[in-house]
């Protein structure tokens, strides 16, 4: 047995280098940590602005809109703030827009259906919701593309820069490393109404906000969680005791 | 003899009820000494049964339709999504069925790997360890069908890689991949002919095979830590002097096992169920799109050991494709399993008292097993590739140099009686 674990340990030590020796350094943008929270003011907030601009393009298609009143909403509020006039309070989050026409009119891509999106988005480099985050606040003016702007994490992105009445206008510094990669600095040269502050606080909202959406259970899923844990441990404790009481004349 | 109930003997005139029970549970003597190892094939009945009772519920809810829906998501994709939202407990029942699937290939693995420790595989248990082999070819073929279902991206470009694969044999294969799929490309036709065999007929097979393995097991007797027989040493009622009954013995400690194991199944479930993208992969999110290839591929971890196999073989030969050599390479990677009973020559079973050299034969094929599961979750490079061929030969040599190194290995000699340690 003493040789087993002398070898078990070998293995570990040689499963653990192995990934050092073949993994090459992933690339790609990098991102910037959400600051995600779970306050309800705040995920009101980026519900509002995710029904009322997000859903004018997208779907969110797994969604109720009277799922809503988990996050603190009532129904009222519902109706009276964001539902659309064509919606029952009881209806999914679907759009007018037919994903056929969407094709055409957004240069061969429909705006894909949001509900999932940061569930998508994970990656090694940072979670769905840090992509999400980056990716609202990367927006930049490249005259070379057809809607006239571009996105640092999404590059050629069909999306155009919906919130830049409010973020302005980015322009982009791109310096080329001598060992042949880039780097995008991006520069505000126009201002927004509203701060860079102000702004990411904002698209942090909407990303709380679509968080939760991913995947409403989530918190609860993490509460039941505790308790089946602290249930199983005194269950194994029951069990074992069991075992020992029922083994006690075996030698 | 104590007398029976009026019921209990009017069922055993006409039914083995009673016998039955002796001869499985409260007379079948295994031995005493059983140590960690021996937890996972009673825990992968478990999962058998986890993931049984929760796919009747999912498919009381899923729909293995392909057509999309007015928002342009596949039907099959939204009622999963369904599930985890709307059908009460939904989630819970999903993320039990997918932390199943991974947890059903953690629990075989070991068991397998204990057999590789302890000789399980020798005689007289030659049938007990070829049932375990097709039970494993069975849990591939039901996992590799049950994970096109959610219908994601890569559920259909998963798909698409394997199937292709069968393509590359020469001759039917063009016609054989047409047949797996239905259709000409993975369509409607596939997912509903990958529902029917994920829920009816593989599982009936599975279940037969179980059943097949664990009345061989009781035929021959349980295998323990040191690879002695017990039978060898009965006391004068023929009872082995170092076996227990199973029942209670053996069914209370599998009791602590369960709720070790449910701890950390739980444990996933409730807190990490994607467990980081491999359990459920992120791109799988992604409602499946067949004009959009994702960049990268990666099979589900349990399926990348041998997938790297595949990857690693980069030659043609006799004028025929790579890539059917891959496939060639990854199908004798499980079959050759299934030859272990002969390819071993030593004297003794267990790791306990075999020499330097299967020791070290195991421990290289161990790391060489791990090295290409990792390796299969990434990218091709040549430097991967070169590193899975190593592996991918290693792999191999370990079965296939067996008659020879298990005959010369010096083995130390095996006690009379059974040892706790």
């Amino acid at each position: 047995m003493k040789n087993l674990i002398v070898h078990a340990k070998r293995l570990i030590a040689a499963a653990l280098l192995a990934p050092a020796l073949v993994l090459a350094a992933t690339a790609g943008p990098q991102l910037d940590k959400a600051p995600l929270s779970k306050d309800v003011e705040r995920l009101k907030r980026g519900a509002t602005i995710f029904v009322t601009t997000c859903l004018a393009c997208h779907s969110a298609s797994f969604m109720r809109y009277n799922k809503l009143t988990e996050i603190g909403f009532t129904e009222e509020e519902i109706k009276e703030k964001l539902l659309p006039p064509d919606k029952k309070v009881g209806d999914l989050m679907t759009i007018a827009m037919r994903p056929q026409d969407a094709k055409k009119w957004f240069g061969g891509v429909a705006p894909p259906d949001l509900t999932l999106v940061t569930r998508q988005r994970n990656s090694e480099l940072g979670s769905g919701a840090d992509w999400v985050y980056t990716y609202l606040r990367t927006f930049y003016r490249d005259p070379t593309r057809p809607n006239g702007w571009n996105n640092v994490v999404f590059p050629g992105a069909g999306m155009p820069h919906v919130f830049w009445e409010l973020q302005g206008e980015q322009t982009a510094k791109v310096t080329k490393h001598p060992d042949g990669t880039e780097s995008i600095e991006l520069v505000l040269a126009k201002p927004g109404s509203m701060s860079t502050q102000e702004y990411d606080e904002m698209v942090a909202d909407v990303v709380s906000f679509m968080q939760w959406m991913g995947e409403p259970i989530a918190d609860k899923r993490k509460s039941i969680g505790i308790w089946v844990m602290i249930y199983l441990a005194v269950f194994f404790a029951l069990a074992y005791a069991l075992k020992k009481a029922y083994w006690k004349d075996v030698h | 003899m104590t007398t029976k109930s009026g019921l209990l003997q009017w069922i055993d005139e006409r039914f083995p009820l009673t016998s039955t029970i002796r001869e499985h549970l409260t007379e079948y003597y295994a031995p005493k000494n059983f140590n960690f190892w021996y937890y996972f094939g009673s825990l992968a009945l478990l999962v058998l049964v986890i993931q049984i009772v929760t796919g009747i519920f999912l498919v009381m809810h899923y729909k293995p339709d392909a057509s999309l829906n007015a928002s342009g998501i596949p039907v099959a994709f939204a009622s999963v999504e369904y599930i985890m939202r709307e059908v009460p407990g939904g989630w819970f029942i999903r993320y039990m069925h997918s932390t199943g699937a991974s947890a059903f290939f953690i629990v075989v693995y070991l068991h397998m790997f204990r057999g590789l420790l302890y000789g399980s595989y020798r005689k007289p248990r030659e049938l007990v360890w070829i049932f375990g082999v097709l039970i494993f070819l069975a849990l591939m073929a039901e996992a590799f069908m049950g994970y096109l279902l959610p219908w994601g991206q890569m559920s259909y470009w998963g798909a698409q890689v394997i199937i292709n694969l069968f393509s590359a044999i020469p001759v039917i294969g063009p016609d054989l991949s047409t047949v797996i799929r239905g259709d000409f490309v993975i369509s409607d036709a596939t997912l509903n002919r990958f529902f029917s065999l994920h829920v009816i007929a593989v599982p009936l097979v599975l279940l037969l095979l179980v059943a097949a393995h664990i009345i061989a097991l009781h035929e021959v007797g349980s295998n323990n830590p040191d690879g002695i027989e017990i039978k060898k040493k009965k006391d004068a009622n023929g009872r082995p002097l170092d076996g227990i009954p199973f029942h209670p013995y053996y069914t209370v400690k599998d009791i602590v096992g369960v709720a070790g194991f449910l701890i950390v199944f739980f444990a996933v479930l409730f807190f990490v169920p994607e467990a980081g993208g491999y359990f459920l992969e992120y791109n799988n999110f992604i409602p499946a799109n067949p004009m959009v290839t994702p960049p990268h591929i990666a099979p589900v971890w349990y399926f990348t050991p041998f997938y790297s196999i595949l990857r690693a073989v980069t030659y043609p030969l006799f004028g025929i494709d790579a890539k059917f050599w891959g496939v060639v390479a990854m199908g004798a990677a499980v079959i050759i399993i299934a030859f272990l009973p002969w390819l071993d020559r030593a004297p003794v079973k267990s790791i306990r008292y075999k020499g330097p050299i299967y020791k070290t034969a195991l421990t290289i094929f161990v790391i060489s097993f791990l090295i290409l599961g990792y390796l299969g979750v990434l990218p091709p490079t040549p430097g991967r590739t070169l590193v899975s061929q190593i592996c991918a030969v290693l792999y191999f040599a370990f079965f296939l140099l067996m008659p020879w190194y298990s005959k010369i290995d010096p083995c130390k000699p095996e006690p009379e009686r059974v040892t706790w340690k």
